[in-house]
């Protein structure tokens, strides 16, 4: 009896870890943290899918490693051992694009080795990895970088859409369409971000209501 | 005179025309974190550009003498993160010591710039211009510095209007100061296209 009961505690546990980078926790519209890529990487889809899968793999992997390693960290020198921990998949990260997809390598350009000073996965690294299991670690970092996939996601599918007319450069908008090139520059990343994360809280507002 | 022109140029580019935080989107986290009021983001950009400078600089002088003759580019990333890491620590040590005054002025900011992206942006893209001339690097390395803190000054002269302004309830905060952004933005692209 008491075995089922910590069972399910158990399961529960694990769920959240997984589901609350998704929306709860949502590293670019709840916790505003990593705000570069979301803004850097966004002006198509294909990219932004590129980084936030980039993302996924080095937030996984580190955080793995560093939940094995939590129990021989030292306080004083945790943040550095954090950083050097990522920046050794970053660099796997960056040779794999460069070698498989020289493309994206190139579009994407100084923003993959930038995954390094990525304040989500530091920040994982540091509230999760190095206080919880292995496989609650894990998960949650899944949660987390799918968390900001979807949002990367979302917002280069408005600014493709509305910039060039294409989603994965296939057409969608009609004939007579007028691109809005503004889109395509920096003011359109800060002000589509800007109205999501005004209507993400406008959202959880009336859901408290 | 031909040299000091580029110079000039180079510097006039990163801080005005090629702004990291406006054209690179670099350093936005601290840009919408610490901007709330002048005098913390001025005292944020005055760490920056110390610690900018000096990185960058390092940064190159290892990549060029030390990582490129051995052929050691694949860690050059685990490298630049401790060679910045470091100089952080450094100038944190030094200051405390000899300038307390100016160490009260960064305050908690120099720790946290470790993590800033404005820091490795400028050592990775140094490296991605192909720059091979050590007075360029210090130049743009400072020149980089100082447009980010331009930026955040300016931000932060814009919050604190916003503040007074009426704003809907649900894009108080994080949202509208991210659609200021974007309109001081459209403003720094009137420099576009002066400078290569």
């Amino acid at each position: 009896m008491a075995m089922a009961q910590s069972n399910e505690l158990q399961t529960g546990v694990y769920k959240r870890a997984l589901l609350a980078g998704l929306w709860e926790q949502n590293p670019t519209f709840r916790l505003l943290i990593g705000m570069c890529p979301p803004l850097a990487v966004t002006t198509a889809v294909k990219p932004a899918l590129t980084m936030g899968l980039s993302v996924i793999f080095v937030l996984v992997c580190s955080n793995f490693v560093t939940s094995l390693m939590r129990n021989l960290l030292k306080p004083h020198l945790r943040i550095i051992m954090f950083t050097l921990n990522i920046a050794t998949f970053v660099t796997i990260c960056d040779l794999y694009l460069r070698a498989y997809l020289p493309r994206m390598s190139e579009i994407l350009g100084a923003y993959v080795p930038l995954i390094i000073v990525n304040c989500i996965i530091i920040f994982r690294c540091e509230a999760c990895a190095s206080k919880c299991g292995l496989i609650v670690s894990v998960l949650d970092a899944i949660g987390m970088g799918l968390g900001f996939t979807i949002a990367l996601c979302i917002l280069a599918t408005i600014r493709e859409l509305l910039a060039t007319g294409c989603i994965f450069d296939l057409r969608v908008m009609p004939r007579g369409f007028v691109p809005w090139l503004a889109m395509q520059m920096p003011v359109g990343a800060f002000v589509t971000l800007g109205l999501l994360l005004g209507l993400a809280s406008v959202l959880t507002r009336k859901k408290r209501s | 005179m031909d040299r000091f022109y580029v110079l000039l140029m180079g510097f006039l580019s990163v801080v005005l025309v090629n702004n990291f935080v406006f054209t690179k989107f670099l350093g936005t986290c601290p840009y919408l974190g610490v901007s709330g009021r002048i005098d913390s983001a001025f005292g944020m950009g005055l760490a920056v550009t110390f610690v900018t400078a000096l990185s960058g600089t390092l940064t190159w002088l290892v990549d060029y003498y030390i990582l490129t003759q051995l052929g050691l580019e694949m860690t050059r990333y685990i490298c630049y993160i401790v060679i910045i890491a470091g100089a952080v620590q450094l100038v944190e040590m030094y200051v405390r010591k000899f300038f307390p005054s100016l160490y009260d002025a960064f305050g908690i900011f120099l720790p946290l710039i470790s993590t800033n992206c404005v820091i490795l942006g400028v050592c990775l893209f140094i490296n991605i211009w192909g720059i091979d001339n050590l007075l360029e690097v210090v130049v743009l390395s400072t020149g980089t510095g100082i447009g980010f803190a331009v930026a955040i000054c300016i931000m932060a002269g814009i919050r604190e209007e916003l503040i007074m302004a009426d704003v809907p309830a649900g894009f108080q905060g994080a949202p509208i100061t991210l659609i200021a952004a974007g309109i001081l933005t459209l403003a720094f692209m009137g420099f576009a296209g002066m400078i290569k």
